[in-house]
């Protein structure tokens, strides 16, 4: 977490506990710290406060977008296939259409297409991711935006903006979608911590009913100091994002250049100008990620590969998949990320590590 | 010695890892991830992870998971379901430590640096008279699992540990319990982990090939009964054979899926002098030649079944002719047949039950 965001998230987790929804001095200011909170986050994203919903996080936040439309409008959901599961599951949940991607994950436009102008699609609700959070491609949604506003203007257009925090501009994804969600942990704030917009005039049925708060759209006691947590680190993230975006571009850049330098085959999943620079991902033929990571991690260079199953045995990625990459080569995929606090030495060390890890498990 | 320590979430892997650790090494627990589909039983379960990773975190050594799930496909599910729709009466637990524990795991093993694979199977590796290393039989006859490990060969038994082989069933359990591993007082998984306990072999079956109806004839062709699945039929079943009540026992002798019959007889018809054993891996290339000249073994054809003597000759096309000293019950083709020297202690080698 931002040290920033945990100093203010302190106090409400001592001595200002209350329940904002009391109706004493104390509740009133539990209260104010989430106005507060609200107005900073609706600040960032570009809309108003009253647009700004909390969740229990960026699952929930997607979970609510679409089966809340589904639920209010009917109709169909729509999405590409390689969105994060927290999309794509409820997808398949309400029996939708997933549509293809690109090369490199982003959904095709002309797929797309075809279904909002297909007549015997009852479309009721269309999500997209604005950054793909395994293999970091940004999703071209202005494009996304004309086409559904185009063929299906009474469709909610949501967009799973996780991966997104950290490298676009927030209000111009805002801007061009009617809902979108957001994930505290992905900048630097507290897990289990969400946010869903809603464009005002835009409704959908609230998942989860009690006690009416968020003006009835998502019932249960606020996480105050969450939530104040992650206004703060929405905030900073927004602050130093063109410099990070510049600062972190040069670093994955070298990150993926100086892999390939020594392992001519290794694969860039996506190039530097389709992908964000926090996520890079490679692909090394005939290698097994498990045994690569298990290496990784024993020099202390944390990774990843794909998704986690409930055993914690990773699973062949979908998104991948998705893109076409074939099977064999998805097992020697890895995924690496860089964010606010990695520094030019990590890069360095990164390089090392991998490489040598590759040419060990290539060696046998 | 850096040690990986199979751990499937039971009390017996449990206790190998503590006693490795106890033993100076430096150790590290994985479980595999094996069956992708759905399963309410056996060792991979995601509960049974969890004990897997929670006991790993007890004894404080790191935890893996490895997804094994296509290889398992491959080498185990498909093989269990093609064997059946040839008649046969395949043993998917042995073609896992085959396949998945003694070469993918140990080969994954050996690429990460360790020197060793450890599991918590009851069986031993000892030196034998001839100071040859060897699958041997656990401390706890009772337990002993050498039948299902009897393929571990050549240097893959220089890279193998059973820590809890030494030990009785009794002793494991109240190690665990010493130590307080959630694991200790679990109850020993008995089933086939993809198989489920609500469905059955039928159910698992039937998702994945057409049942094919048969007739069931006696010996002199006379038809008796009739079976909706000879795939799920057995030598020695004498069960479900849709015969009329109040017979004199009937068993199944012959199983023929290319003309979809089930032949019945006496219990007397079970009992065969000789088999013929193929795919038979020998503990060392050496022992095939040793047994050309002392041929006397004996015989174990099913998990905790009793060991016969036998004597075995290996034929020109390396498939083995056991001759029973005594005459024996059929061994339905497709199970493991593995052979103990006289002194019913060490693996010498092992294979599968041929159709005649």
């Amino acid at each position: 977490m931002r040290p920033e965001a945990i100093e203010v998230m302190r106090p409400y987790l001592d001595g200002m506990y209350a329940n904002p929804a009391g109706a004493h001095r104390f509740a009133r200011q539990a209260r104010q710290a989430i106005d507060e909170a609200r107005d900073e986050i609706a600040a960032v994203l570009g809309c108003a406060a009253g647009e700004v919903i909390f969740t229990g996080g960026g699952t929930e936040a997607d979970n609510a977008a679409i089966l809340g439309a589904v639920r209010r409008s009917g109709g169909v959901a729509v999405c590409p296939a390689a969105e994060h599961h927290a999309v794509l599951h409820c997808v398949e949940h309400v029996s939708g259409v997933v549509v293809g991607t690109d090369q490199f994950g982003a959904v095709d436009m002309a797929a797309l297409e075809r279904v909002l102008t297909d007549e015997s699609i009852d479309v009721s609700v269309v999500s997209v991711m604005a950054v793909n959070n395994e293999v970091g491609t940004i999703t071209p949604l202005r494009e996304v935006s004309r086409l559904v506003r185009k063929h299906r203007p009474d469709a909610l257009l949501h967009s799973d903006a996780v991966q997104a925090a950290c490298w676009l501009d927030l209000r111009e994804v805002t801007s061009l979608v009617d809902s979108l969600s957001l994930s505290s942990h992905k900048f630097g704030g507290p897990k289990g911590v969400g946010v869903l917009t809603m464009r005002a005039g835009r409704h959908v049925e609230p998942l989860i009913l009690g006690g009416g708060q968020e003006r009835d759209r998502r019932s249960g006691t606020h996480n105050v100091a969450g939530i104040v947590a992650t206004a703060r680190a929405l905030a900073i993230t927004d602050t130093e994002r063109p410099s990070e975006v510049a600062r972190l571009d040069v670093l994955g850049a070298r990150l993926s250049s100086g892999i390939t330098a020594a392992i001519d085959d290794a694969i860039t999943t996506v190039p530097r100008e389709r992908r964000v620079p926090g996520v890079v991902h490679m692909c090394f033929p005939g290698v097994e990620n498990e045994a690569l990571l298990f290496l990784l991690d024993e020099s202390d260079v944390c990774a990843s590969a794909a998704s986690a199953c409930a055993s914690g045995a990773m699973e062949p990625s979908h998104v991948l998949a998705a893109m076409g990459v074939e099977r064999a080569l998805a097992h020697g995929a890895l995924r690496m990320s860089i964010g606010h606090s990695t520094t030019d030495a990590d890069i360095d060390r990164a390089i090392d590590v991998v490489v040598a890890a590759v040419r060990h498990l290539r060696s046998r | 010695m850096k040690v990986l320590v199979a751990m499937s979430g039971g009390v017996d892997s449990s206790v190998a890892a503590a006693e490795l650790l106890a033993a100076g090494h430096q150790v590290v627990g994985v479980t595999m991830r094996l069956w992708g589909g759905e399963s309410d039983t056996g060792c991979c379960s995601v509960s049974d992870v969890d004990d897997a990773r929670r006991v790993a975190q007890q004894l404080g050594i790191d935890h893996l998971v490895f997804n094994f799930s296509d290889d398992f496909d491959r080498h185990v599910v498909d093989p269990y379901v093609r064997a059946h729709v040839e008649g046969l009466t395949p043993n998917p637990c042995i073609e896992c430590n085959r396949h998945l524990k003694f070469d993918r795991l140990s080969e994954r093993a050996r690429l990460l640096g360790f020197d060793a694979v450890a599991s918590g199977h009851h069986a031993q590796i000892e030196v034998d008279d001839f100071g040859k290393r060897r699958v041997t039989r656990a401390v706890d006859e009772a337990k002993d699992q050498s039948y299902v490990v009897h393929m571990i060969a050549g240097d893959e038994l220089d890279y193998t540990l059973f820590p809890v082989g030494s030990m009785t069933k009794e002793q494991v359990r109240a190690k665990a319990t010493a130590l307080g591993l959630r694991t200790a007082a679990k109850p020993d998984s008995q089933d086939v982990c993809f198989i489920s306990r609500t469905g059955g072999r039928e159910s698992f079956l039937g998702k994945r090939i057409p049942f094919r109806p048969a007739s069931v004839v006696d010996t002199a062709g006379n038809v008796a009964g009739r079976v909706e699945a000879i795939e799920l039929v057995t030598i020695g079943q004498r069960k479900g054979l849709g015969l009329p009540g109040g017979a004199p026992k009937q068993y199944v002798v012959g199983v023929d899926t290319n003309e979809a019959r089930v032949t019945i007889g006496d219990e007397a018809l079970l009992f065969t002098n000789a088999m013929r054993v193929a795919d038979v891996t020998w503990a060392h290339t050496t022992d095939a030649d040793r047994l050309r000249v002392t041929a006397d073994v004996l015989v174990q054809s099913s998990a905790h079944g009793a060991a016969t003597p036998a004597v075995v000759a290996i034929d020109d096309d390396n498939t083995v002719r056991v001759t029973w000293v005594e005459p024996q019950r059929r061994v339905a083709p497709g199970q493991s047949v593995v052979f103990y020297d006289v002194t019913n202690r060490y693996v010498l080698g092992g294979g599968v039950a041929c159709a005649d």
